[in-house]
């Protein structure tokens, strides 16, 4: 009777629990709006810009921060209540879940504003979509 | 999460699952899509509560033709373990109240009433208002009964600030009441007194959590220094199992909480502010400025005056006389206890009563076939033990008196975790 019986069902009514449920999915819905974003500004731009990749890494910190904060607002609690190993790891995956979040969301508000034109040229002529996948997963 | 859940269906499921404990007992309410039994049995189910309404749910979903009868005559369900969090003022009373309706399924008859009478040789129960229901099967989920009449010169009617009196255990309303006559104590400081009775109790470690939650808010709140903080326990220990004894003694001593054993609270003058208890060596009565109070709890007197308590153990309690594995009454075989109920040593949780719920279905449905049940109940009890607003200790046990380990290598049932706190704020009551 342990970890495997943690079904999605479980894990959704305690994410609801835990920041209400309109804020919950409105979160959900916004996490699903900016990934898929990101996703069209990819296939739209053919590849990653590393100037918009640059100022999207430097938001991953208050991304990761502002997480960490949410985090123990909702749940009445601080740093230092941090006991073990395994409430650092926790923190370190919503840290982590933060920082990818706000880069995505700044990468694709850059994307939005300014059309490619003046990186596009450069990188066109050959095999984008591999280029593409090395990039991001250098990227994020 | 105030009115109806959309997800309302499966809001119902997770009832079937942990309602305390670790979360990670969640679902076997999954249970297994066996095929439908067909029968025409009248199944009676005593109480609505985290049990009693699980069980319902089950049956509908095993059973094909089957009649279910539910009593119960509180049209409000609690969920209980957030009355810890409502007594100590970090939750409103709407948080653990929805109705008792909201959680029973359809094809199913509900008589919203007590039960007050059991003929277990005539298979009969019969209601405050005089319905009588015939049974084939007897499911008794009515949960503890709290003597209050026990502690004498307490009143429901002073609970709150005004006279300091904190009674947590009562109802969602009472808790917030306690919240604010905690909230009193925690700014002007004064004796505060905490403590457990000698019954055995629903959730025996909400008395010590109380104490640590109460510590903590004078110590946030800088009153600290002028706060004095002492736990009575009925017996020589402060939690039934050794190891988590210590830990907590070990707590209590760093935190400057006093604690005394063999201290039974019998009395309380709310004019004085005297507390009175009852100790080997004689009755001492103590000061005090904030006093919780959590009284003796009984089987309903419909079990007992029926012949159906354990004769021998809690004899002044009369707990369902069941066999601690199956749950199956020594002397009824068409009688089954779910929960709170159970004369079975600890398991006072809403997190055992979902490791009831398959081993009553079990032995029930195999006896409607004619077969034997397998399923045998471990005597798993789970108490996460708040032991600050945003830490506790994930406790979990069984009749070996072992440590459970629902996360082994990576919860620590004896370290204070964030990660257990969230767990109980957040994850118990979905589940
Ligand atoms: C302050 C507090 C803190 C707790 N904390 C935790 C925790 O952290 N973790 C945990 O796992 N558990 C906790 N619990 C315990 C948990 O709430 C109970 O173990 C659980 O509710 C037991 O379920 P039950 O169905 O046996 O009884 P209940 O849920 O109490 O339901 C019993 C039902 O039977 C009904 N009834 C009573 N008499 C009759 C009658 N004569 N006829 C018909 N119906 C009747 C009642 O109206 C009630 O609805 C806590 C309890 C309290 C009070």
């Amino acid at each position: 009777m342990d970890m495997q019986e943690f079904t999605l069902g479980v894990m959704i009514a305690v994410f609801e629990e835990m920041f209400g449920r309109t804020l919950f999915w409105t979160m959900t819905g916004v996490a699903a709006a900016i990934t898929a974003a990101w996703i069209f500004v990819l296939i739209r731009d053919r590849h990653v810009s590393w100037r918009k990749f640059l100022l999207a890494q430097l938001s991953m910190p208050v991304g990761a921060v502002a997480a960490v904060w949410f985090v123990l607002a909702r749940t009445g609690s601080g740093l230092r209540h941090m006991g073990g190993p395994i409430d650092w790891l926790v923190m370190l995956g919503v840290a982590a879940a933060g920082a990818v979040g706000l880069a995505l969301l700044v990468y694709v508000v850059q994307s939005l504003i300014w059309r490619p034109r003046a990186s596009a040229p450069q990188r066109a002529p050959t095999a984008p979509g591999k280029e593409t996948r090395t990039q991001v997963l250098t990227g994020a | 999460m105030g009115g109806k859940h959309s997800l309302g269906m499966s809001r119902r499921g997770f009832m079937t699952m942990a309602t305390g404990g670790a979360v990670a007992l969640a679902a076997s309410g999954g249970q297994s899509a066996a095929q439908p039994v067909r029968s025409n049995a009248r199944i009676v189910i005593m109480g609505a509560g985290a049990g009693g309404a699980s069980m319902a749910n089950r049956l509908v979903r095993r059973l094909e033709g089957a009649q279910i009868t539910v009593i119960d005559g509180r049209a409000e369900h609690w969920y209980q373990p957030g009355f810890t969090l409502i007594g100590a003022g970090l939750r409103p009373a709407g948080y653990a109240v929805t109705k008792t309706t909201d959680w029973l399924p359809q094809g199913i008859d509900f008589i919203a009433d007590y039960v007050t009478e059991i003929d277990p040789d005539a298979h009969r129960v019969t209601t405050r208002g005089g319905q009588r229901i015939d049974y084939d099967y007897l499911i008794v989920a009515s949960g503890t009964v709290l003597d209050w009449d026990a502690i004498e010169g307490f009143d429901m009617a002073l609970v709150g600030p005004e006279h300091g009196i904190s009674a947590h255990y009562a109802s969602p309303e009472i808790a917030e009441l306690s919240a604010r006559a905690l909230d009193r104590f925690t700014d002007m400081g004064g004796v505060g007194l905490f403590g457990r009775p000698a019954t055995e109790l629903k959730c025996a470690g909400a008395p010590v959590k109380m104490c640590f939650l109460a510590e903590d808010m004078a110590d946030r709140k800088g009153t600290r220094e002028r706060a004095q903080f002492i736990f009575n326990a009925q017996t020589d220990n402060l939690f039934g199992l050794g190891v988590v004894h210590h830990r907590v003694r070990q707590f209590m001593e760093e935190r400057d909480i006093g604690y005394r054993f063999s201290h039974v609270l019998k009395a309380i003058d709310p004019a004085t502010k005297v507390a009175t208890f009852a100790t080997p060596q004689g009755d001492v009565r103590t000061d005090y400025d904030f006093i919780n109070v959590v009284p003796p709890q009984r089987a309903a007197p419909a079990i007992r005056e029926a012949g159906l308590s354990d004769p021998e153990r809690w004899v002044d309690q009369g707990w369902l006389h069941v066999d601690r594995n199956t749950l199956r009454h020594m002397r009824y075989p068409n009688i089954f206890g779910l929960g709170d109920i159970n004369g079975v040593p600890r398991g006072k949780t809403a997190a055992s009563v979902k490791w009831h719920l398959p081993v009553v279905e079990d032995h029930l449905i195999a006896d409607m076939q004619g077969l034997e049940g397998t399923r045998q109940f471990c005597g798993y009890t789970s108490c996460p033990l708040i032991t600050r607003v945003g830490r506790a200790l994930l406790v979990e046990f069984n009749f070996t008196e072992n440590l459970h380990q629902s996360f082994p290598g990576i919860v620590s049932p004896l370290e204070e975790l964030w990660i257990s706190w969230a767990m109980k704020v957040f994850a118990l009551r979905p589940t």
